[in-house]
């Protein structure tokens, strides 16, 4: 079965249409690219899937529970689906380790060696445990999503969800932080990226959906996409045409 | 017309003036003359501004905070909506009508209506008073506050599965209170000044101080300096402290601005 | 408790209120206008960069800052007589110490004003070839004062709500009217209650005409 399930979702805002019935399944291991112009509602479709944008028509079910479900309890979800976004976020007040450990502690009830140890541990895999005393405010933007990254997977997340990781950074420090998404999709991590990398795109991600004002345009396999472009929808064959003139 | 501040060193009672000037604030140590002098009584007067301003100050604090943050949660439910419309009630109330007012109303009306606070002592009234305006202007500069961190920080406390509670309590209010120290160290200040209405119901503090004695001596002039010169010193110590506390509270690596303009 | 607030009607108002409201609305109005034209001198002043101007403006903001309006009052009454010889009536003293006590205020908010309008426009005037005060006098202050309308405007209300203060030297404002008004009928209680119905009421309504102009006013950059 599907790790998620998206069938027939819509959002409106009052006459705005900003998504419009789209659905699609996610595979446990499947990393998906989410691509497509400004606009075209590619955040809120990923901010649907753990309940931070509410839509009001369609189902939405992770891994067996219901994101619709008024019963459903939204912090339960949400500490198995981790987010990273595109300004990083980091809590500016704490140090690197307590923006690591503090939803570990407070949502998960561990307590706080253990927090720590799993916070480390992964601040170690993205490489920055030398910073981890450091404040925010005291790291460079690649090294805060690096750690933006860490928070997420110390929740032991079963699929992570990446909204434009690296377009609030500077052009060198974008690589490094992909290194760390490539790894992690290598290790088998369920991901579903928006992004403008198409580089990232070709070489890790297993289907890329694309999407245009509200709706799915396509949703097929990386080869397809990008190999196979003479059979796209003429959106899609614009959008491909212009990207890979960069 | 002269200059003697030597008054301050009489006793409000006799002839006699204090050869240390204090009266029975050191009498324990058998020192000076057992009277009060005017220097005891302005120093007792002065306690009183301060004990108003600071139960008041926490008061408002207290309220304020609270009201602040209930007027920046989504009103989605119906105890969101009410807890919201009763929030801004209740700062429109108190910031639209003058200190003096709410001083009258709180010594004249509130304890016939609510009769059990008719044994509250004035200064606590008055404390109660202050409480309520300055807590409508913290509620508002907190909002202001909450409102200018960015939109994701909330977000990302919900993205990591932190309730609403947890995110105010652990991320969203820790960073807006610091934000907001400029603004929240003018009304610090700003209690202290408005303190002084309770001259007109009678509290002992500095103002009444200088009215009274005015009358009593014929040294009006020494009499407002000295008070002048204190509401200063308390002015000032409040900017010392606040200052203190903004850079014990710094997080290292960050520059914060206030999001408020002037007063 | 029983509470009977007969006794406000028109008569009522125009034999004790009439004559508060309209010191009240006069303090207001001259204070403020007072207010910003010694505020924005001593604006002026701390901005000037001039030693001689800048250190007592600052010295006399600061102080006004820091004590309490109704000791400016008492100050202000009391020491009228030592100097001139004779005493002021309440209603001149309060005009005065209004003015002084309030422009502190203003002339902190133009200062923030000032302050607004990006250093470029002034570098403009001064490459056109225009001095100080006229680059003061025509591109700054114009933009300034636009921008600080909706300020201005809260000062004022809090300026309306510190009127009452009158109280500590007697003078006969609106909430003395409505004082002497529930003394003389025997309701004191009414007639407090009634006294912040109609301060919230007027300020309340200014508070919504300042944000209905704060839209209107901005100036787009």
């Amino acid at each position: 079965m599907p790790l998620i399930q998206m069938q027939h979702v819509s959002k409106w805002y009052g006459s705005f249409a900003v998504l419009t019935d789209c659905s699609t399944n996610i595979e446990q291991g499947e990393v998906v690219v989410v691509c497509g112009p400004s606009g075209s509602g590619k955040s809120t479709l990923i901010k649907t899937i753990n309940g931070l944008e509410p839509f009001q028509a369609g189902s939405i079910m992770v891994d067996g529970i219901s994101v619709g479900d008024p019963k459903t309890s939204l912090t339960l979800l949400r500490s198995q689906v981790g987010m990273v976004f595109q300004n990083f976020e980091l809590f500016p007040h704490l140090s690197v380790t307590e923006n690591l450990t503090l939803a570990q502690i407070k949502v998960m009830k561990k307590d706080p060696s253990t927090a720590i140890a799993q916070g480390l541990k992964y601040l170690d895999r993205v490489g920055l445990i030398e910073h981890k005393d450091k404040f925010p405010g005291q790291l460079s933007g690649g090294q805060q999503q690096r750690v933006a990254i860490a928070r997420a997977l110390c929740m032991q997340p079963k699929v992570m969800l990446f909204d434009e990781p690296t377009s609030a950074l500077d052009p060198e420090m974008v690589g490094e932080v992909l290194d760390v998404m490539v790894q992690l999709a290598q290790d088998g991590m369920t991901m579903i990226c928006v992004t403008h990398e198409m580089g990232f795109a070709k070489k890790v991600s297993d289907r890329v959906i694309f999407m245009d004002q509200g709706k799915i345009v396509e949703d097929c396999t990386k080869d397809e996409f990008f190999n196979d472009s003479g059979n796209r929808s003429p959106r899609a064959k614009e959008f491909l045409s212009k990207i890979i003139q960069q | 017309m002269t200059f003697d501040l030597s008054i301050l060193c009489k006793s409000t009672l006799e002839e006699e003036y204090s050869p240390i000037c204090f009266g029975e604030t050191f009498q324990p140590l058998l020192i000076g003359i057992n009277d009060q002098t005017y220097l005891d009584w302005l120093l007792k007067a002065w306690g009183w501004t301060l004990s108003v301003s600071i139960i008041g100050l926490i008061l408002a604090l207290i309220i304020g905070i609270s009201i602040g943050t209930l007027r920046t949660l989504p009103g989605k439910s119906l105890i969101g909506r009410s807890s919201l419309y009763f929030a801004n009630c209740w700062v429109e109330l108190f910031r639209n009508i003058p200190v003096l007012v709410q001083v009258f109303l709180w010594y004249h009306v509130i304890p016939l209506m609510l009769p059990f606070l008719k044994s509250v002592p004035s200064y606590l009234l008055v404390s109660f008073a202050l409480a309520f305006f300055t807590s409508a202007r913290i509620a508002e500069q907190v909002k202001a506050g909450i409102q200018s961190l960015p939109r994701g920080q909330h977000a990302a406390a919900m993205a990591l599965g932190l309730s609403t509670y947890q995110s105010y309590r652990f991320v969203i209010l820790p960073m807006a209170l610091r934000i907001i120290i400029p603004p929240l160290t003018s009304e610090a200040m700003n209690i202290v000044k408005n303190s002084s209405v309770a001259f007109a119901v009678s509290v002992s503090e500095l103002t009444m101080f200088a009215m009274q004695t005015q009358e009593e001596t014929s040294r009006g002039i020494e009499m407002y300096l000295a008070v002048t010169v204190l509401y200063v010193i308390t002015a000032f110590s409040v900017n010392r402290i606040m200052g203190i506390i903004e850079r014990k509270t710094r997080i290292p690596g960050l520059l914060l601005s206030s999001p408020s303009g002037a007063h | 408790m029983e509470l009977d607030f007969s006794f406000y009607n028109w008569d009522l108002f125009k034999n004790f209120l009439q004559k508060g409201l309209l010191f009240s609305l006069q303090l207001t109005l001259v204070a403020t206008v007072g207010g910003i034209v010694l505020g924005t001198i001593l604006a002026l002043m701390r901005l000037s960069g001039q030693k001689l101007l800048s250190t007592p403006a600052t010295w006399y903001v600061n102080l006004m800052r820091s004590i309490p309006l109704v000791m400016v009052i008492l100050w202000f009454f009391l020491l009228m007589p030592s100097i001139i010889g004779k005493s002021i009536g309440a209603e001149l003293s309060a005009y005065i110490t209004f003015i002084a006590f309030e422009a502190a205020f203003f002339s902190e908010i133009v200062r923030a004003g000032i302050g607004s309008i990006a250093k470029g426009q002034t570098a403009a005037g001064q490459a056109l070839g225009l001095s100080y005060s006229q680059n003061m006098q025509y591109i700054v202050l114009p933009q300034a004062f636009r921008n600080m309308i909706p300020v201005l405007m809260t000062q004022t209300i809090i300026l309306f709500q510190d009127t009452s203060l009158v109280y500590a030297i007697g003078a006969y404002d609106l909430l003395k009217g409505f004082e002497v008004a529930g003394k003389n009928f025997g309701r004191p209680i009414e007639a407090y209650l009634l006294a912040a119905v109609v301060y919230f009421l007027i300020c309340f309504s200014l508070s919504r005409v300042v944000r209905k102009i704060q839209s209107k006013v901005a100036i787009i950059r």
